[in-house]
């Protein structure tokens, strides 16, 4: 197996979630807000599995188990809610749902 | 296998940025795939090859599929690309981008500042991964399962057809 030091996975992890937060703050369409938070999350998991590593243990890859279970669950409630969204306004711009009325 | 690590570093990082620049949803959903599996590839490498599976199966396989049914239900068309050219113009994302650029230099400066001892010598395989899962972290097992469950039933009543409320 590789030998990487340790800073450079969690450099790896720290630009990804850089990149997924530049997506989240600047896109206006809500698929790619979703698909940033995805980023964003798989690059949480991937510094947890690089701390896991580090120290040979199991528990980073349990969490990153976890992360990826809540990430199903965000993503599946989460696109149900973009597909209303698109229903009621005919638009995917974030800015058009600032209105919530029941 | 140090040099696979760097590569795949490399190609998931760029695939990320291409996402974050395409205007069209489903380039952007492709190279987001590539960039999955190229962090698979560094999980791989880190020596966590069940993780890396699941990236592939659950990331890549089930979580992209979903996006792209709903990409197709959608049905977006040239219009979408082109309203999408009109919502990027600089003045939106240049201040966010700067910002999130000194925010990861910090992260740099301190991770290159910190102790550089090597790892990823010894596979933590499977075995050990079930064993931590299904016994110390037992509930989280259980929390996770209700988790799953609430975002069933949230999609299900969120996703299911609107009837004529009048």
């Amino acid at each position: 197996m590789a030998t990487v030091p340790m800073m450079h996975a969690l450099l790896l992890a720290g630009i990804l979630f850089a990149l997924g937060l530049v997506g989240l703050l600047t896109r206006r369409n809500i698929l790619f807000i979703l698909m940033s938070l995805e980023v964003m999350l798989n690059a949480a998991g991937l510094a947890f599995v690089a701390a896991g590593a580090r120290w040979g243990q199991a528990d980073g890859q349990v969490v990153f188990i976890f992360i990826l279970t809540m990430a199903a669950a965000e993503v599946a409630v989460g696109l149900a809610l973009v597909l209303r969204m698109y229903h009621r306004t005919k638009t995917l711009d974030a800015d058009r749902a600032s209105e919530m009325k029941g | 296998m140090n040099i696979l690590f760097y590569v795949a570093s490399a190609v998931a990082i760029i695939a990320t940025f291409l996402m974050l620049t395409r205007m069209n949803a489903v380039h952007a959903l492709l190279y987001l795939i590539v960039s999955l599996l190229a962090v698979a590839l560094v999980f791989y490498t880190l020596g966590a090859p069940f993780v890396a599976a699941l990236e592939i199966i659950i990331y890549a396989g089930a979580i992209m599929v979903l996006f792209v049914f709903v990409v197709m239900m959608l049905n977006l068309g040239r219009a979408a690309e082109a309203q999408e050219r009109e919502w990027q113009r600089p003045s939106l994302w240049v201040g966010p981008s700067v910002l999130a650029v000194v925010l990861i230099a910090e992260v740099i400066y301190v991770l290159t500042h910190a102790d550089t001892r090597m790892f990823g010598a010894e596979v933590v395989g499977p075995h050990q991964v079930a064993q931590s899962l299904f016994g110390p972290y037992l509930i989280g097992v259980e929390l996770a399962s209700m988790l799953l469950l609430g975002g069933l039933v949230g999609a299900f009543h969120l996703g299911r057809r609107l009837e004529e409320k009048r």
